[in-house]
């Protein structure tokens, strides 16, 4: 585990993400506050995203309006329906046989002017009942209208999955893409875990609000404008009337909005220090025992639960009363319009179809504007997470391949290092002018204390990082001049952080060579000494190694990789041993198959075991990120330096108490 | 799930009547408006009372002001009860586990353990609060709207026979379609999550082995399983709100066709079917707030069974009735460790891991413990701050059965450095306090130079107060298994256990790091379980362990004689003539 330091950290993955569920805010405000940075710019790059479903989109928004413009008609048409019955009622207790004009000259002569008045406005036949057959055209019609308008919310609602789920696949693809041309360096200066939430939560986050929020803007601004049209259509008295109530109810319920958001953010960070101190209380749960820390442990959980419960039960209060203010300013409108509405159309200047009509039409009102307010929200949660995914997107690529490569099938395995310098940071050197001359065959090994920097050459032969002055030969060739995929395809790695992915044991041993055979795949499970232990697996080959499995050790998923590599068959080799947590048997079974690996190869060896050091033909010995020593054993003891206090304190002892 | 909300309506008892009758007073308060709007077309409008109207307009005003008073009241009471109850949870939960011994956690595991009292919580809470201020609000408005629309008029109330079951039924065809949906939708997430993770773990070996491409595919694999149910969830729920909207407008038009019969027989007031219409509406979005709720009980009911599963469990070690203390008798050196016969199994395990272990640990000793995986040496001296109990023959400290004293008299005796160096949030002072918060700064720097750690946490810009991120995750291996080491020594017990804490050091950090322990520690006990064999050639007591028996005690030349299993360890890390 000595090379940790020098792989960066995983922890970022690992770390889980703050707990989420259904409610965890109000409905459709599950933005966490984070805003974008360039709120314009994202936004143009993400519609811009959109552009090749410009078509389907324009269909959608025509959908889109013609089912709002079917709603918004509805009611004032149903009114029609509501006065033809009232009409009918009332004609129906007129005496028949007398004209209206009678009918009302009698209610005046009985001293009712005001049901008089009303009457003076109705299509009225005394003694007739309600006309059912009109009723009935009228309803047939609304019906028709509705249904067309579920038909086309429908159809809007389902041709925009698909857009939305296309602009979503393209943008993970792309993002993923963008992936394999990074240079290792952002992957070691970048924690995996921030990565990984780009392309997965901020991705999700930007399909739910492209899913949720584009129609719904069309949709809202629309039934807006529809509602307001009608409702001055029907009354301007009632309208005004409502243009005060219901701003007003979207003022409160913004203000309260605002400070049930405020309150949702004290919640979340509330959670998550309380996850944050429980997790660490759980995980360590041994280590808080055994220094008795259990008291304080509590001590602070308790501090920390009942913030908790303050902030999420103001945050539940205050968002709880948004419904019920807004049904309160909704009844004040609605009592408002029932009294003036009703004195109207006792007046004979409104028919009661139409007050009908009004109440529907108030109702709808509130909804598309604090619809509005939670998307503006939404959105900016959403491009923030766009401009996440987009930063990524625009991260410095590798330097393109050389254009007319040079292609190497057969090498001897002879490599040279010219003058070769490289640094990480620009102001630190750590590799200065390095001359390296490796025959064929010959073993290199590199040692050095924990975090010496003992990959950095690694990294510099694979062209993971390119150096910045001198070359890389393989056989007499540039390895700037070769594709990279093509370079790396000569070596043979082994790392000592065995990586398996999910897949079955066959297809991770077959992984660096397509096509391999079967009997390849079992010979180099044989050759690693792996083959015994995977036929004592009951689906063998076909085991999947899906996360952690518990049945394949550490020690055996290295052996694992080492049959991968042997499948390869490499001209050279790169080998990090690995000694720590692997049980002793099995570390005899990886060393001696990495020592047959080695055999008349080329091989860069990470070393740990003195073994390796002495047999090798070449010793780098590093610190601090450079190489200060260099040459075989014997060399490098007798001259005294770094290397031969390195090895003495490793063996001193051993010696020691054995001579 | 039904025994935590037993659980509720038993300590907040008083509360939740107050959130029943809250909801009922809100209930008849949203009924008795459309009554009102009914009294003002028959008997206002339709005889030309504008004086009527006027004074039900006035009090329909009153109904409304409290109706927003005691909805108020509602969410008050029922997010204070809800909080309240997830706050117990979490407390409850939170002890419960801190009483639990490694086999408990292990039942569990730690990560579960932690859903358990964060996110599962959260759902059961989150499940109270709506259920107070909307479950119970649901079905008492479904009720009263259908009492109410029957007062309308009964012979149009036969429509609610219809439109409430087609509505039922519909919704319940959308539920019973997305609910499976949205768990494959999750699962292809966590597999989008996790080829996405293998990728960016394995970067350099998939770029050593120029397997971009393949990579690509099964991201692309993945990536289009994904589009696919997520294309059939987003079509689902286009065609959710369309449907119900649908059913709500069919439902208005059939009822004024309908009621356009009854108005026209005489024997429906107009103002009823006005009325009417706005109880049928109330009913449907009841049935419609109920069917939703009831999706989201499995969920909740899921979690409240696996908070439920931890608060029963019974800690298996406990502290006894009456303890010894750990005093040394007649002023001996303390922290003699004997294990007597020890054997432990797991709960439900076939065979014991470890089995008939006898050996001593003198104080001023060092007692190295080695042996191949799997061969029980963590187990071994887990055993010792009964993380574990042993499942036969004793541990004694200083004679005393470490049973029958206080499991913390006993703690403060030992310095653990666990085989995973675990470090808290914080800075390297408080972590390294934690064994002992009087330490001066003094006492802190003096561990880290004997742990080897001085040299770069004087290096940090902030020293010891460094800050340290979760889990060290700002550390390297090898500092944080440092920092462990100092940790300890900072508590200066009488006994010392190391559970393969050298691992992520090299050879020359480990050999300085022994050499200045040895010192510092001479007078305490020491254990030490040890991969490597140079780590531990010094020790003045091997025990070697071989699949849970002991195969040989002595040292290490001892053991080279006469210990085949030793022999074996010693020869697969050294070569020959390093041996001997």
């Amino acid at each position: 585990m000595s090379e940790r330091e020098e792989i960066a950290s995983d922890d970022g993955a690992k770390k889980p993400t703050p707990p989420s569920g259904p409610g965890f805010g109000p409905p459709g405000l599950h933005g966490t506050g984070v805003k974008a940075k360039d709120f314009k710019g994202s936004f143009k790059r993400l519609a811009g995203r959109l552009r090749p479903e410009l078509w389907k989109i324009c269909l959608i928004v025509t959908l889109a309006i013609t089912s709002v413009v079917l709603t918004v008609a509805a009611p004032k048409i149903l009114a029609q329906a509501t006065d033809l019955i009232f009409e009918g009622a009332i004609s129906s207790q007129l005496p028949a046989g007398a004209t209206k004009e009678q009918a009302i000259a009698a209610l005046k002569a009985e001293g009712q002017d005001q049901l008089a008045s009303m009457l003076s406005s109705m299509e009225l036949h005394p003694g007739q009942g309600v006309d059912m057959g009109a009723v009935g055209d009228v309803l047939l019609f609304v019906l028709g209208l509705y249904l067309a308008g579920a038909l086309f919310t429908w159809l809007q609602a389902y041709l925009m999955a698909g857009v939305v789920q296309r602009v979503v696949y393209g943008l993970r693809r792309e993002v993923d893409l963008k992936l394999a041309r990074l240079p290792l360096q952002y992957f070691d200066g970048h924690a995996r875990g921030d990565t990984l939430s780009r392309l997965t939560n901020d991705i999700d986050n930007i399909q739910q609000t492209l899913q949720q929020t584009l129609t719904q803007i069309i949709t809202a601004v629309l039934t807006l404008v529809g509602v307001l049209a009608m409702m001055f259509w029907i009354s301007p008295l009632l309208a005004v009337i409502s243009l005060i109530t219901v701003p007003l109810s979207v003022v409160v319920t913004m203000l309260i909005a605002k400070r049930s958001q405020k309150q949702f953010a004290v919640q979340w960070k509330a959670t998550g220090s309380l996850s944050g101190h429980v997790e660490e209380m759980f995980t360590g749960h041994n280590i808080v025992k055994v220094f008795g820390r259990q008291k304080e442990a509590i001590a602070r959980f308790d501090e920390e639960n009942d913030q908790l419960f303050r902030a999420s039960f103001k945050a539940q209060f205050i968002s709880g009363i948004i419904m019920p203010s807004m049904m309160f300013i909704g009844n004040l409108n609605y009592a408002a319009i029932a009294v003036l509405g009703g004195l109207r159309v006792a007046s004979g200047t409104m028919s009661l179809g139409h007050v009908q009509a009004f109440i529907q039409y108030s109702r709808q009102f509130t909804q598309p504007i604090t619809q509005t307010a939670s998307v503006a929200n939404v959105l900016q949660s959403a491009l923030a997470s766009s401009e996440r995914v987009f930063e990524l997107l625009d991260e410095a690529e590798e330097t393109p391949d050389a254009a007319e490569p040079v292609v190497l099938t057969k090498i001897s395995g002879r490599l040279s290092l010219k003058d070769v310098s490289f640094r990480y940071a620009p102001d630190t050197p750590l590799i200065e002018d390095l001359d390296l001359e490796v025959s064929p065959g010959q073993t290199v090994a590199i040692v050095g204390p924990t975090g010496a920097g003992k990959t950095t050459l690694v990294n510099l032969l694979m062209r993971f990082y390119e150096i910045d002055g001198g070359s890389i030969f393989i056989d007499e060739v540039d390895t700037r001049n070769m594709t990279r995929a093509d370079l790396r395809r000569l070596f043979g790695m082994v790392l000592q952080d065995a990586w398996l992915f999910g897949g079955t044991i066959r297809e991770n041993i077959a992984y660096g060579k397509d096509g391999a055979t079967e009997e390849e795949i079992q010979a180099a499970a044989e050759a690693a000494h792996v083959d015994h232990f995977v036929r004592t697996l009951a689906e063998g080959y076909d085991t999947r190694l899906d996360d952690d499995s518990a049945h394949v050790s550490q020690g055996e998923r290295q052996l694992l990789t080492i049959a991968r590599a042997f499948l390869v068959d490499p001209q050279i080799l790169i080998l990090d041993e690995a000694t720590s947590s692997v049980d002793t048997r099995t570390e005899v079974l990886i060393q001696k198959a990495m020592s047959r690996l080695l055999r008349g190869r080329t091989s860069f060896v990470i070393a740990h075991r003195l073994s390796t050091i002495r047999d090798a033909d070449v010793i780098l010995v590093m610190n601090e990120g450079s190489i200060i020593e260099k040459g075989t054993h014997e060399e490098l003891l007798a001259a005294r330096g770094f290397y031969y206090d390195l090895y003495n304190s490793q063996f001193a002892e051993a010696l020691a108490e054995a001579s | 799930m039904m025994r935590l909300l037993a659980v509720l309506v038993r300590d907040y008892r008083k509360a939740l009547v107050l959130v029943v009758l809250l909801a009922l007073a809100q209930t008849f308060a949203n009924l008795y408006l459309p009554d009102l709007n009914a009294k003002i077309i028959n008997d206002g409008v339709a005889k030309g009372d504008t004086g009527y109207i006027l004074r039900m307009g006035g009090f329909m005003l009153l109904v409304t002001v409290l109706l927003v008073a005691v909805s108020v009241m509602l969410a008050y009471w029922g997010s204070k009860v809800a909080m309240s109850f997830g706050r117990d949870l979490r407390s409850d939960l939170f002890r419960k586990v801190e009483s639990f011994s490694q086999n408990e956690v292990n039942q569990f595991g730690a990560p579960s353990l932690i859903t358990r009292s964060t996110n599962d919580v959260q759902q059961v809470q989150m499940m109270v609060a709506i259920g107070l201020t909307m479950m119970i609000v649901a079905p008492l408005m479904g009720f009263g709207g259908i009492v109410m629309a029957v007062r309308q008029d009964v012979p149009l109330s036969a429509l609610l026979v219809v439109i409430i079951p087609v509505m039922g039924v519909v919704l319940g065809l959308i539920i019973v379609r997305a609910v499976p949906l949205f768990r494959s939708m999750q699962v292809k997430l966590d597999r989008i999550n996790q080829v996405t993770r293998e990728v960016l773990t394995g970067m350099r070996v998939i770029r050593a082995f120029a397997r971009g491409e393949y990579e690509e595919q099964r991201f692309d694999e993945a990536n289009l399983d994904l589009t696919d149910t997520g294309l059939r969830v987003a079509r689902l729920f286009a065609l959710m709100f369309p449907a119900l909207f649908g059913i709500f407008n069919l439902s208005t038009v059939a009822i004024m066709y309908f009621g356009a019969f009854r108005v026209d027989s005489g024997e429906m007031p107009i103002g009823n079917l006005t009325a009417f219409l706005a109880y049928v509406m109330q009913i449907l979005m009841s049935v419609m707030m109920a069917t939703m709720m009831l999706a989201m009980v499995p969920r909740a009911s899921a979690s409240g069974d696996r908070i439920q599963q931890v608060l029963e469990v019974t800690p298996s070690i406990g502290d006894p009735a009456t303890p010894l203390r750990l005093v040394a008798t007649d002023g001996a050196r303390r922290g003699r460790i004997e294990f007597k016969g020890v054997e432990f199994g797991y709960p439900g395990a076939e065979n014991p891991v470890l089995c008939d272990i006898s050996f001593t640990v003198a104080p001023g000793r060092t007692t190295a413990i080695v042996g191949s995986t799997g061969s029980g040496k963590s187990t071994l001296i887990s055993l010792i701050p009964r993380f574990y109990d042993v499942t036969g023959g004793s541990i004694e400290i200083d004679g005393h059965d470490i049973r029958a004293v206080n499991r913390d008299d006993l703690w403060s005796q030992i310095g653990f450095v666990p085989q995973k160096a675990f470090l808290f949030t914080g800075t390297i002072a408080s972590n390294l306090r934690f064994g002992s918060q009087a330490a001066s700064d003094a006492d802190l720097w003096h561990a880290l130079s004997i742990a080897q750690a001085k040299e770069f946490v004087a290096d940090m810009s902030d020293g010891l107060e460094a800050p340290v991120k979760q889990g060290g995750s700002n550390l390297s291996g090898g500092q944080r298994q440092r920092l462990a080491i100092a940790r300890a020594l900072v508590k200066r017990p009488d006994i010392y256990v190391f559970d393969d804490s050298f691992s992520a050091l090299d050879f020359k950090t480990d050999s300085m790091l022994r050499a200045a322990l040895k010192s510092e520690v001479s007078g305490a006990a020491v254990i030490i379980v040890a991969q490597r064999v140079s780590s531990i050639m010094q020790a003045d007591q091997i025990v070697v362990l071989d699949q849970g028996t002991v195969s040989g005690i002595g040292t290490h030349r001892e053991l080279l004689e006469a210990c085949e299993t030793y022999r074996e360890i010693v020869y697969s890390q050294l070569s020959a003539e390093e041996v001997a």
